[in-house]
This record gives C-alpha cells, sequence and structure tokens, in this order.
C-alpha cells in the first residue's frame, strides 16, 4: 500500500487491473521546457526551442538514425540544406535521409555524402549535380526511389521508420499547429498543401517544425495538428519564395504541345469515361496541363460536370473549381499561388495527404477512385512502360512522383509525349528505367500518333468508333525512327546506384552507373 | 508556311500543323557561312521526312548568287514540287530560272515540266511587270508578295492598315487572274497578333487572293478558318447550281433564283465556294 501526495491509500496492484501509479502532483516530464507544478499560472507553455541545435539535442537525433524532409518548397527549399549543415557540425553521422523528393537546390548533400554525415537516402527524385554525382557512382549504397503513394505507405506501415522528421511550415502557433500558407502575417513563402509533410508528422518519433513565421495559438484549421509536434525553431527563411512557386501556371502556346493535349482530351471524351461525375488528374506542365482546357470545352458542350480532381493543384484546376467545372479539389500538392489561395478560401478545395491521395494498401486510396489521369513522360517502350526518372544518358534527373500511384489507380492512364525530343525517339525497345509498369499504361498519345495498350481492346474500340485513329506503339517507334535513327543503348557499370520501388515496396527496376 | 532551311527541329515536324504548302527557304533566312549546309540539310529532309500530300516548296537563291544553280539542282533532284524564285522583277528572270530547272529535270531523268515555279516580286519594277512575269512560263503556278522588301523598294514602311500594299496587291491579283494562275499574299510578322492578323486575312481574301503565307502553326487555324466558305454561303451556292441545273433541263434561257436573275457571274462565283468548300473538307 502507497499513500499518494493526497493522503488517499493506493494499493500497489489490483487483481484484473494490474499494477498502480500513486498521484504524485508532479507533472509528466518530457515536455521542451520542464514544469515542475502541475498548474502553472506564470509561465505560458511552448514548444519553441531556442535553435535548431537544442531541437536536434533534445529530439535525441544519434549516428545511424533516419531523418525526414518534405518537398513542398520545391527548388527553393532552404531546410535540408539548413539541417544537414547543423547536424554535420554536431558530428552526427551515417544518416538515412528520406525526403519526400530533391532537387537541384539540394546539391551541398554532396560534401555532407562525401564526409560521411549521410549514408543513405530515400526520395521519389533527384535532380542537377547531386543527381550527376550519384548517377556516378557518388554512394556506396544505391538511393531507394519510392513513389508518393509509396512512401507513405512504407512510413504507415513501418517499414520506413522516421526517427526525426525536421518539418519546415510557412506558418504555426508556439504548439505546432502548422499550415502550407499562413492567414495573419507573412504569407510570401507558403506552399499551400502540405501532403507529404502530414504523413511525416503522423508517424516520425520526433516532429521538428521549422518557421519564420509564429502565429497566435490557435492557428486553426490546420494540417498538421500540434499533437504530432514535438519542437518548433523559428528561423529567419523557410524558403526563396521564387523557387517555391510561380504566381499562376501558364497553359502553353507552344503548337505542337497544344496538337497533343488536343488529341489527348479527344481521346479522353471518347474513352466512356467522359460522364457527368466523372475524376481526373493532370500533370502540372505543357501538353498534360493543356488539356484541361481543351477538356472544358467539351464539357460545356456536353453539359457535364466533374465530381472531383486530384493532383497537383494548379490556378487553372481552381478555375474551373470556381466556374463550377469541377465540385470538389483534392490537394496534395499545391502549384502556384492561385492554388494557395483557393485552399484559403473555398469551401471545397481539400488538402489531403499523401497516404490519403496515393497509398496502395487495403484501405485504399483518393487515385483508386480516379477515372483518368494525363500523365507525361521521358521515355517509353514497346510495352508502355514508362521512364520519368533517367534520362537518354542514363543519369538520374527526374522524379518517380504520383506517377505509378495514378497509373495504376485510374481507370484510364493517359501518356502524352511528343514523338520525337530534337533528335532523340520517345519511344524505345526498352526504357532505360521502367518506373511505370506497362500494364497500368493505357493509351500513349503524340503529335503523330495514338497507341492504345492491347491489353485494352475496348479502347482500341471504342476510339476507332469515335473516329480516332490508332496504330501500335511499334509503328509509332518506326515513324520517330525513320526520322532520327535507331540511338545506341547507354552503356552502365555493374555497380546499382539506385532501386526503384513499385508502390508496395517491391522493386521494379534498378539504375546502374553510367559508364561515362 | 515558311520554314527556314537551316532548323532541323521545324522541318522534321512542320507538316504536323496541316499547311497545304510547306515552304522551305534557302534565301533570307538562312546566312552566308551557311548556304550549303541549308541546302544540304533540305535535301536530305525531303528524301526522308514524308509529308504526304502537302505541296514542297523550296525558295532558292537568286541565279547571280554563287547559291542559286546549286539550290535548284540540288531541289530537283531531291523531288521539290515548286521552286520558289526570290525577288523577280522582269520575265526574263523567271525565263532563266525555268530553262535551268530544264536541264536540271533532264540530269535527274525527270518529266520534263514536272517541277513547277513560283515567283515573288518584292520591287515597284517587279510590281509594274507583273502581268509578263506571271506570263513568262508554262511552270509559273503562282505569284506572291514580299512586303518587307517591296516597302523598302518604295521608301516607306508597313502600316496596319496596309495602304502602301493596296495598288501592289491589286494588281498581282489582276495578273494571276489574267495569267490564269494563283496569288498568295505576304507575311504577317507579329504572332501574338491574333487580331490584327485576322484583319489582314480577311482583307486580302477580299481582293481575291488565293491565300496566305505564315510564318508560325497557330496562323494555320485562322487562314482556313477565314477563307472556307460559311454554311451560309455553301447553301447558297448550291442552290445556283440546282437552279442552273433545273433552267437547262427546262430548255430555259433565263435562270432564276427567288425571283432575281442569275448570269454568268454568279455562277462562277457560286462555282468557286463549292470548290473551295471541297478543299475544306466541309462538303
Amino acid at each position: 500500500m502507497n499513500k499518494n501526495i493526497l493522503g488517499v491509500d493506493v494499493p500497489e496492484s489490483i487483481s484484473g487491473l494490474g499494477n498502480l501509479k500513486a498521484f504524485n502532483g508532479k507533472r509528466f516530464s518530457g515536455t521542451a521546457h520542464e514544469m515542475p507544478n502541475i498548474k502553472n499560472p506564470d509561465q505560458r507553455m511552448s514548444k519553441i526551442v531556442d535553435n535548431l541545435e537544442s531541437a536536434i539535442h533534445l529530439s535525441g537525433l544519434k549516428d545511424g538514425m533516419t531523418i525526414s524532409f518534405h518537398h513542398h518548397f520545391r527548388n527553393g527549399d532552404y531546410i535540408v540544406n539548413l539541417v544537414l549543415e547543423a547536424v554535420a557540425k554536431l558530428g552526427i553521422k551515417n544518416l538515412t535521409v528520406a525526403s519526400s523528393s530533391l532537387t537541384d537546390i539540394h546539391r551541398p548533400m554532396i560534401d555532407h555524402i562525401k564526409n560521411g554525415v549521410v549514408y543513405r537516402i530515400e526520395t521519389s527524385g533527384l535532380r542537377g549535380e547531386l543527381a550527376n554525382q550519384i548517377s556516378h557512382g557518388l554512394m556506396e549504397v544505391p538511393i531507394v526511389f519510392r513513389s508518393h503513394g509509396g512512401r507513405a505507405y512504407s512510413i504507415a506501415s513501418g517499414e520506413l521508420k522516421i526517427d526525426v522528421a525536421f518539418l519546415g511550415v510557412p506558418s504555426t502557433d508556439l504548439f505546432g499547429n502548422a499550415n502550407g500558407f499562413s492567414r495573419e502575417g507573412d504569407n510570401s513563402s507558403a506552399c499551400g498543401s502540405l501532403g507529404y509533410a502530414m504523413v511525416d508528422a503522423k508517424y516520425a518519433d520526433k516532429v521538428v517544425l521549422l518557421s519564420n513565421n509564429i502565429v497566435p495559438y490557435p492557428n486553426t484549421p490546420c494540417a498538421i495538428p500540434q499533437t504530432d509536434v514535438d519542437y518548433i525553431v523559428e528561423i529567419d527563411a523557410i524558403g526563396d519564395p521564387k523557387g517555391i512557386m510561380s504566381g499562376a501556371t501558364r497553359y502553353s502556346t507552344n503548337p505542337k504541345e497544344l496538337m497533343i493535349a488536343k488529341a489527348a482530351a479527344d481521346v479522353m471524351e471518347a474513352s466512356g469515361y467522359f460522364e457527368d461525375g466523372f475524376s481526373f488528374q493532370t500533370g502540372t506542365g505543357g501538353s498534360s496541363l493543356a488539356v484541361t482546357r481543351f477538356l472544358k470545352e467539351k464539357m460545356i458542350r456536353k453539359g457535364i460536370k466533374a465530381n472531383f480532381a486530384l493532383g497537383g493543384i494548379t490556378s487553372q484546376i481552381v478555375k474551373l473549381h470556381e466556374e463550377g467545372f469541377i465540385r470538389k479539389l483534392l490537394d496534395v500538392q499545391s502549384f502556384d499561388q492561385d492554388a494557395v489561395d483557393s485552399t484559403l478560401k473555398n469551401e471545397f478545395h481539400h488538402i489531403v495527404d499523401a497516404h490519403f491521395y496515393a497509398g496502395p494498401g487495403v484501405e485504399g486510396a483518393a487515385v483508386d477512385q480516379l477515372d483518368m489521369v494525363v500523365l507525361s513522360a521521358l521515355e517509353i517502350d514497346v510495352n508502355f512502360n514508362v521512364n520519368v526518372l533517367t534520362g537518354s544518358d542514363g543519369v538520374i534527373r527526374g522524379a518517380v512522383g504520383g506517377h505509378p500511384d495514378t497509373s495504376a489507380g485510374a481507370k484510364l492512364a493517359i501518356i502524352v509525349a511528343p514523338l520525337v525530343r530534337g533528335r532523340i525517339p520517345s519511344i524505345l525497345d526498352r526504357v532505360n528505367t521502367i518506373c511505370t509498369p506497362g500494364m497500368t499504361v493505357d493509351v500513349l498519345v503524340t503529335e503523330q500518333g495514338i497507341a492504345v495498350n492491347p491489353a485494352r481492346p475496348d479502347l482500341i474500340e471504342r476510339l476507332n468508333a469515335a473516329g480516332i485513329k490508332t496504330e501500335t506503339i511499334e509503328a509509332l517507334k518506326a515513324k520517330a525512327e525513320k526520322i532520327v535513327g535507331h540511338p545506341n543503348p547507354i552503356e552502365y557499370g555493374d555497380k546499382i546506384v539506385g532501386v526503384v520501388t513499385f508502390r508496395d515496396g517491391s522493386v521494379i527496376d534498378v539504375i546502374r552507373q553510367v559508364s561515362r | 508556311m515558311f520554314v527556314p532551311g537551316n532548323n532541323p527541329g521545324l522541318m522534321a515536324d512542320a507538316h504536323i500543323y496541316g499547311p497545304d504548302a510547306l515552304m522551305f527557304d534557302l534565301e533570307d533566312s538562312v546566312k552566308l557561312s551557311e548556304k550549303d549546309s541549308a541546302r544540304f540539310l533540305v535535301y536530305q529532309a525531303l528524301k526522308t521526312i514524308d509529308y504526304g500530300d502537302i505541296e514542297k516548296v523550296v525558295r532558292v537563291n537568286p541565279l547571280n548568287t554563287p547559291y542559286g544553280k546549286a539550290d535548284i539542282e540540288a531541289m530537283v533532284f531531291a523531288g521539290a514540287d515548286i521552286i520558289r524564285l526570290p525577288k523577280s522583277e522582269t520575265a526574263q528572270d523567271v525565263i532563266e530560272v525555268d530553262e535551268w530547272i530544264t536541264e536540271c529535270e533532264k540530269k535527274a531523268g525527270l518529266e520534263p515540266g514536272s517541277v513547277g515555279m513560283m515567283a515573288a516580286i518584292e520591287s515597284g519594277l517587279g510590281i509594274l511587270n507583273v502581268l509578263s512575269i506571271a506570263q513568262a512560263s508554262p511552270r509559273l503556278i503562282g505569284i506572291a508578295i514580299g512586303a518587307e522588301d517591296f516597302v523598302t523598294d518604295l521608301k516607306t514602311t508597313r502600316s496596319p492598315g496596309g495602304s502602301e500594299l493596296f495598288t501592289a496587291r491589286s494588281m498581282l491579283v489582276f495578273a494571276a487572274r489574267a495569267a490564269g494562275i494563283a496569288v498568295l499574299d505576304t507575311v504577317f510578322a507579329d504572332v501574338n497578333d491574333d487580331e490584327g492578323f485576322r484583319r489582314e486575312v480577311e482583307t486580302i481574301k477580299q481582293l481575291g487572293f488565293d491565300g496566305k503565307s505564315v510564318i508560325n502553326p497557330r496562323q494555320i487555324a485562322p487562314v482556313v478558318e477565314i477563307f472556307t466558305p460559311t454554311a451560309k454561303e455553301i447553301e447558297h451556292a448550291e442552290r445556283v447550281v440546282e437552279a442552273i441545273k433545273e433552267a437547262e433541263e427546262k430548255g430555259l434561257g433565263v435562270i432564276s433564283l427567288n425571283g432575281k436573275m442569275i448570269d454568268k457571274p454568279v455562277v462562277d462565283r457560286a462555282q468557286r465556294v463549292l470548290k473551295m468548300a471541297m478543299a475544306a473538307g466541309v462538303i
């Protein structure tokens, strides 16, 4: 028998309940600021720590652990470089960096790799000099490439265990309720959706938010709830607004891209999925985005509306939503300022996390409800396998992104690509790297012809019935080669520098070191 | 549509935009140091790329340059449909090229007369000689005006209203009709000025031109749209043709439609409308 601090006799244990702890009048410890008493009228609780180094100490980060980042700040991100620099200074080594993606701005990681700070990388994509050096064998352990859905699933299932997540956020209150924009104060570094970061926040052991904009409590409604957050560090800048996003994404004026876009829209219209209440997703550049413009004309003509659009949300999609053509928007990544503003003012523009968006598990994801998706490709082969990761020279220069997720989930997956780019054909016997397997790809649309996967005779029939001529992908490949010839295969060494995983973590392809 | 002869990227897929003719340029858009490589490039393009039904026109350098004769010979061998002369001022300019083409056709083993010609007028003298130019050779299938050089020759500039081109354009049309050949208008340089472009196309259509040279695929659709007869025009033309048939069957001398007399000009216009409509694929 124990007496608790109020004089009550508390048995040490009770059969059926187990051991009991006696009330001791002290506060549960483990927060950033220790508070000895259970009531503290003079001190407001806060998770804000003095600096990044403190946060790293308190998080318990040690050699060999896994840290994570999001890529909502795209090529304007300051967070990864800032954190790695601090971690390096503290002498921590052999970390696994699990970022949702990496871009040109993360070039300083090359030195951290050489100095042993970074041992392993997991990401959706790599670009610039970092990618180039990795392609040429910089790292001992291969990069693990995951799709957006695949990454979310691996985190949620525990396969990818994150020890500390370092998440840059455009606004947070002192308890960690965070958003990808700011309802007050400085909104210049807004990124809109925090879809990738939300998964990390939910599952990482420790979560550190970095922000240049601490707002009054409560910063609700919020994307990341305070209950996911451990520490907050106030910094001068989370990113370069110019690199984070553009003002508004514009439709292409390139006549070839418009031709491809119009052909893709014609395919969508004739596919049998173009009915009232349909759903779609498009990529955010060139032909994929321009499809939206032609789709709108067809929606007006047929008098139908879309139930939802998913993505990758741009000002063009937002406009359609505001004009009443798309009932709801599900946003895992906002691409421009108009999209950000829309998340703030439009009731049915929802932010969703990467798991909700594309997780491949039994519980299903938004991509599984998609009717049609339009995606681009660097290369596609005669089996309809798609490469969005390595260039025609074998060097890594892209990202897997949501490509395999949306292709698999959508009823109709359309790839848009020019027949040739300069003197390089887009259609090959075998792509340099398989990111999306051909069994999930339905149609290829180029400016010189359309090819349908033979596994979809239903589509071939419907397109032909609508007067859309289709040909075999081999015939398109022959057209391309007649102009630019047959390319020599890239020479690779034996060393594996990248492992490309499918949505469930299984290996779909490997990337080997480039010979040159 | 104009395509510079030194740009393989553009030449490889210019046909996908559906122009009626492609004009590969070896002349003003190609600098002196590239004249030979451009000739080689266009030759290879014509022999490699399948341009389908699109007419293949090549604008060559003048005969009085080191490049002209070699250009023409190469293009005849390459299978060009039409050789376009730059800057024709007299009938003799046309005749000289005609004679050289004949020799090249012989060398290439082609049927004599299989390669056509087009002449471009770019000076006051050329306009004043336009009728004799238009009638100078059976190879000549059309004439055009090159406005930039033309207004420079006149010592003036191009204006949106185009008053400085009015007389030249009209005379070009007169000569073309007298000679029974086609007449094409000059290019419109500002590809972003959709309004201005459409106005110019409407104007030249009204003047009697058969078509327009364009420099960007975006300009193709407006030209097709403006030159394609409207449903109303087609309907009217069909009724005129009906009325003629009826009158012939009944052995009537005078043809009437809706109480109005139809005479030969009306009939000719109706038949031209139907020909245009068929060429545009709308009937």
